[in-house]
């Protein structure tokens, strides 16, 4: 089993805040791997550490190293762009461009130099099957993105990701703006997804980090607490901690 | 107290029918000195005829409208990219006390009076035009000999002074523009630039589009400035080096010796600029409620 992310000592302040503490963590290849922990532990900060989103926010500093493929992404040569363009993001809030439907999905294609038509016509059609929203919206691809449900923004979301041909996608609570049905669908998708790329989700909904992932990791106060396969997190946890949240006894 | 908040009530009550009878009363007053006129003389004859002679009886505004026309369309080349530059780097490149001060700044060329910048056009710019882009001109065609009062000099003037106007408003509606598009966008890949000419303008479209109409309509509608460095040659100019005269302008020199019929069709020229402004305003307001649909 092949190594994605390798995060050794991790470190991350929000000016004199740690809001991440010696992180140490192995993200695989091809597997889902759900981050769970109570509100403010530092999921999203931590996912937005592996695509070096938090070199937006003024005042972040960042110690340790995170390598991706072996190379440590923090390190002074290493290409942002080419970075984010193999490890992409999906948002809490659905948030489509507001293009159309079309504009949205080969924005990525058109930004990394694709011009020709055909191509970028196919890239459409291969991600709106992929995210399974091909026959909802092929007649109305022109139409603008953000006359969609919420649901199916999401996915959109998720297909525009995937026109860039990204190795991993990393997921904020995904599903937290959606509905019951539009959730389950965007679940039964990931499952899909794992064939072909290395998905990392944060998640408050124990259900759904036990439904799709491979490995869990719980996260407190800025720490991880245990990283294992997801049934030994959910029946046989190494840590108090972690049994406790898990049965809904903290967070 | 309830008596005194009836009282202060019914002033604000009065104070608003006032505002809203004066309004009426000057469109009312200027269709009415204008319009006679304008019908026997002939709308056709009054936009087109290619001759302003007021002393001949010859009043064709349309000399008038292509000065004020290509002033102000100069002055769009050069304000729009700017302001709209200025506002991405307040907005976006800018650290946020730093972009404070300098949109203060900017904000503050509102509040100079239109006759300070057209005597700085007249002691700075004509001049420089003189003595630095005429001799561009001579070099092609010697014959050319031009004062530097030109349709140039009324444009980098009327730029400046719509530039408050394009930069707040186009600052305003760039930091609009959810903070979940910008991330979305560099998530993929996208670097700064790419994602402010991608995604920022054009989500930020509509407000920067009304900022570009009102301030055409402050070009429109300047003429202090104007009127100081443009040189009121009632002529269709050839070049940007060429006098022309506007239709504020001309309003504002003629109308104190003007005999009662020239009087009038100056109001009917006063008529021509309401309606463009009032249409300009109208488009800018309509584009700002779609933002506000938008969001
Ligand atoms: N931009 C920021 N500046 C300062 N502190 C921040 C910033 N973003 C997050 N924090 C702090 O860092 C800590 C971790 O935040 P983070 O958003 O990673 O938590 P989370 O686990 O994703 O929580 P939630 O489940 O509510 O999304 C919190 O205490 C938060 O207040
Ligand atoms: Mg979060």
């Amino acid at each position: 089993m092949e190594t994605k992310f390798e995060i050794e000592k991790l470190n991350l302040y929000y000016g004199s805040f740690q809001a991440l503490q010696d992180i140490d963590m192995n993200i695989y290849s091809n597997r889902i791997t759900a981050l769970i922990g109570p509100s403010g532990c530092g999921k999203s900060t931590f996912l937005r550490t592996l695509n070096r989103m938090n070199d937006l926010i003024r005042g972040v500093t960042i110690e340790g190293t995170v390598k991706f493929d072996g190379e440590d992404i923090y390190g002074n040569f290493y290409d942002i762009i080419k970075l984010r363009k193999k490890v992409g993001m999906v948002f809490q809030k659905p948030n489509p461009f507001p293009k159309t439907i079309y504009e949205n999905i080969v924005y990525g294609p058109k930004i990394h130099g694709e011009k020709n038509k055909t191509v970028l016509d196919n890239i459409v059609e291969r991600t709106l099957k992929e995210v399974a929203m091909w026959e909802e919206v092929k007649d109305r691809l022109q139409k603008p993105a953000l006359g969609l449900s919420g649901g199916q923004q999401q996915r959109l979301c998720i297909a525009r990701c995937l026109a860039v041909e990204p190795e991993v996608i990393l997921m904020d609570e995904p599903t937290s703006a959606l509905d019951p049905v539009a959730t389950s669908k965007i679940e039964g998708l990931l499952e899909e997804l794992a064939e072909k790329y290395t998905i990392v989700i944060v998640t408050h909904n124990m259900q759904q980090a036990g439904r799709v992932s491979d490995y869990t990791s719980f996260f407190l106060n800025g720490k991880v607490i245990e990283t294992d396969k997801t049934e030994v997190i959910f029946s046989n946890p190494a840590n108090k901690k972690t049994e406790e949240y898990i049965t809904g006894r903290f967070g | 107290m309830k008596t005194y908040e009836k009282a202060i009530e019914k002033v604000i009550l009065l104070s608003a029918i006032m505002a809203t009878i004066s309004v009426g009363l000057i469109t009312f007053f200027i269709f009415r000195s204008g319009l006679p006129v304008l019908l026997e003389y002939g709308i056709i004859d009054f936009i087109f005829g290619t001759t302003w002679s007021p002393t001949n009886g010859d009043y064709g505004i349309l000399p008038l409208i292509a000065g004020t026309l290509s002033i102000t369309i100069g002055s769009l080349i050069i304000g729009v990219p700017t302001g709209i530059a200025c506002a991405v780097f307040l907005a976006e490149i800018l650290q946020k006390k730093w972009a404070k001060a300098f949109k203060f700044s900017i904000e503050l060329l509102a509040g100079i009076p239109s006759v300070v910048y057209g005597f700085f056009g007249l002691v700075v710019l004509i001049p420089a035009i003189r003595e630095y882009i005429l001799p561009i001109y001579q070099f092609f065609d010697p014959e050319v000999s031009q004062t530097g009062f030109s349709v140039l000099a009324g444009a980098v003037i009327l730029a400046i002074m719509i530039l408050p106007t394009i930069v707040s408003m186009s600052e305003n509606s760039i930091a609009a523009v959810p903070v979940e598009f910008k991330e979305a966008s560099l998530a993929l890949g996208a670097n700064k630039m790419e994602t402010i000419v991608r995604v920022l303008i054009p989500a930020a479209k509509s407000g920067i589009l009304s900022s570009i109409i009102l301030g055409m309509g402050r070009a429109i509608g300047e003429t202090m400035a104007v009127l100081l460095i443009t040189g009121n040659m009632a002529k269709i100019p050839g070049t940007i080096l060429d006098p022309v005269a506007t239709l504020t302008g001309t309003i504002a020199m003629e109308m104190g010796y003007a005999s009662p019929t020239h009087q009038q069709v100056l109001f009917a020229v006063g008529i021509v600029l309401f309606v463009v402004i009032m249409i300009l305003n109208i488009i800018a307001q309509l584009s700002v409620r779609k933002i506000g649909g938008n969001a």
